[in-house]
């Protein structure tokens, strides 16, 4: 998919917490959950985040959507009326982008208020939004959950009485109901079995033909990502390692991280005897990131460059022209910038 | 083998089975579904959930008539409340003296229908005016946290911190002796417990998922605070309430024995009890304490149950 214009724009976000301790509760350190990410997000395409637990991949997500505050770095928001820089936005400033952006959580069994019905928890929103009469907020809720393969009646009823897939569906129809142009699915079928979360990832894809959805799609599964997305961010330890289109990704991968993360993928083939590459140990700590490259101490490949210098995230030319990025000092093509 | 239709197509044709009674129930059911199916759920729901809970029919039924016994207490008893007479004094249970009289000659029945009056406007007044206080500042304070929830907090340390027998010394020099006073007295010392019970409660909510996503809608943090998060909250600061309401009672008579809640000279449950503190009345004049211990344990008794009920009934996932 050739990229259009952006909608989105991140440039050297951070998100640090921080660690309060001793007697005064003076901050210690921080978290560098996010760690100066930059990244584009172009209209009407599925952006793939992926990287292990721990990664910032969920805090990056919230802090797109204003969840979390960036402590440093910029999130442009690119509309109708030209940029707008979120970060700086008070709640009131923002509430005409909330409109715009909106999050699918992991969680089914959290995500819906169990004290209400859907139609109690699906409408209080749409009357935020201006929607004042019940009777047109009733057909709006019946209509989304139509739009997710749901029956009308289900508004009237709890959360508890609904399956894994059929919350997570009704998640979806939530984060729909102000007509987004942006969803943030936040590992959005990662607790549901596989034949729910194919279910749920083909509705996915339906809706974003019908109503030109981007999505940028948060996940740790990567045979997900191959299937569904357009291009691939590959995050370790708060940055961005790796990014490219999916084919590209899979066919010419160029970080030793991301290599490893393919290796695990199970294929279905006897013949095939592919390499399994075992990382060794956790992920570093994010409060105390390792010097030079972040990965090096689980690295295979690494040299002492690795472990002084931090790489850039650098282009590189694909056999089709096109442009990947990664970050690595090991790659033996040369960058195109 | 034929006469079994290889497949659910080859049934349809088959002769229609006869109606069993288990039909009709279905039939019933269906009915019931689609009769409820246009009307406003929420306010239906929940009542019928509440009487269906035996119990708590039971407690409301018991509550109800406590409180008419009370306030019809002129009509009921014959005799004042007030009154000694030196002729009757400590008389076991007659016709006369239904519940017996007390070591002034005092009827004991009139003394625990007139005593319901200011027990349970105290209990029950206190109770629920500090949960009021405390649920109304700990649900903000807790989902907002910040410097709110500091100053919040400090202030329920401080009235915390005190014994609560110094405040109520402190106040009733300063306010008085009344029956008033007293509920302000309980509220002011009480309202902490809920308060904090309250934040601690939606410190965990505020975690949930579909907070968030409220969030990212940009509700208001009142709004998500009170009508999303304080109906999942509900429940503990039920069960608190009843509780206190309980220890109010109780309070309530021991301080008024010190001469510090309402005169002793007024009928309380808890001053009849007081009255009762002494091992030759605990062992020949039964009379004294039974009937008013009974009292006090089937009105929080049936507080208690109230609780439950209403807790199970705004519990959507517990059926009703």
């Amino acid at each position: 998919m050739q990229p259009s214009e952006p909608i989105l724009r991140l440039r050297d976000v951070h998100v640090h917490f921080p660690i309060k301790g001793g007697v005064f509760k003076r901050t210690k350190d921080h978290v560098r959950a996010v760690d100066g990410v930059d990244l584009d997000v172009y209209k009407g395409e599925v952006l793939g985040l992926v990287g292990e637990s721990g990664c910032g991949k969920t805090t990056l997500g919230k802090a797109i959507l204003q969840l979390v505050r960036a402590t440093g770095g910029s999130v442009t928001y690119h509309g109708d009326a030209g940029e707008t820089e979120l970060t700086t936005l008070d709640d009131a400033g923002l509430f005409p982008f909330r409109k715009r952006l909106q999050i699918v959580f992991q969680d089914p069994h959290s995500s819906l208020n169990p004290a209400y019905t859907i139609f109690g928890s699906l409408e209080d929103p749409l009357r935020h939004y201006g929607v004042r009469s019940r009777a047109e907020r009733r057909k709006i809720v019946g209509d989304l959950l139509e739009a997710v393969n749901m029956r009308r009646e289900a508004m009237d009823r709890y959360p508890h009485e609904f399956s894994g897939g059929q919350r997570q569906r009704i998640g979806i129809a939530r984060a729909l109901s102000i007509e987004p142009e942006l969803i943030v699915c936040d590992e959005a079928v990662s607790a549901l079995d596989v034949s729910i979360q194919a279910q749920v990832l083909q509705l996915l894809m339906d809706l974003k033909r019908e109503k030109q959805l981007t999505y940028v799609f948060i996940t740790h599964d990567l045979s997900v990502t191959e299937y569904l997305c357009d291009r691939i961010a590959v995050m370790y330890l708060g940055r961005i390692v790796e990014l490219c289109d999916a084919e590209e990704l899979f066919a010419n991968t160029l970080h030793p991280y991301t290599e490893a993360l393919l290796s695990a993928i199970p294929v279905a083939d006897l013949d095939r005897k592919s390499e399994r590459i075992v990382l060794e140990g956790d992920v570093p700590s994010p409060v105390n990131p390792p010097s030079g490259c972040p990965f090096h101490p689980r690295c295979r490949y690494a040299q002492d460059v690795c472990r002084t210098d931090v790489p850039a995230l650098r282009p590189y030319r694909t056999a089709a022209g096109g442009e990947h990025l990664a970050a690595c000092h090991l790659i033996d093509q040369p960058p195109a910038d | 083998m034929s006469d079994v239709p290889l497949n659910p197509g080859d049934a349809v044709r088959s002769p229609p089975r006869p109606r069993t009674r288990r039909d009709a129930q279905f039939d019933r059911i269906r009915d019931r579904e689609a009769a409820r199916q246009g009307t406003k759920l929420r306010g239906g729901r929940f009542l019928s959930k509440f009487l269906n809970n035996r119990l708590a029919v039971v407690g409301l039924v018991i509550f109800a008539s406590i409180i008419l016994l009370s306030l019809a207490a002129p009509l009921i008893a014959q005799h004042d409340p007030k009154s000694p007479n030196l002729r009757a004094m400590l008389d076991p249970p007659s016709a006369e003296h239904w519940f017996g009289t007390d070591r002034t000659g005092r009827d004991i029945f009139a003394r625990v229908l007139y005593g319901g009056r200011v027990s349970i406007l105290v209990g029950l007044g206190s109770a629920l005016l500090s949960a009021l206080i405390g649920v109304v500042i700990g649900v903000y304070s807790g989902y907002v946290g910040g410097w709110l929830d500091w100053v919040a907090m400090r202030i329920s340390e401080i009235f915390m911190s005190f014994p609560q027998i110094i405040l109520v010394l402190l106040l009733v020099a300063i306010l008085g002796q009344s029956l008033l006073n007293l509920i302000v007295i309980f509220t002011l010392t009480g309202w902490g417990g809920i308060y904090r019970m309250a934040r601690a409660r939606m410190l965990s909510i505020r975690e949930e998922e579909y907070v968030q996503a409220l969030r990212s809608f940009g509700l208001g943090p009142a709004r998500i605070a009170y009508k999303h998060m304080l109906p999942n909250a509900l429940g503990p600061i039920m069960v608190n309430i009843t509780l206190s309401t309980a220890a109010f009672i109780l309070q309530e008579a021991g301080l008024s024995f010190l001469g510090l809640g309402v005169p002793m000279s007024v009928p309380t449950w808890g001053n009849i009890l007081n009255a009762a503190q002494d091992l030759r009345l605990l062992e020949n004049a039964w009379w004294v304490w039974l009937p008013v211990g009974a009292t006090i344990s089937l009105f929080v008794l049936s507080v208690n149950f109230i609780g439950d009920g209403l807790r199970d009934a705004t519990d959507p996932s517990q059926q009703g």
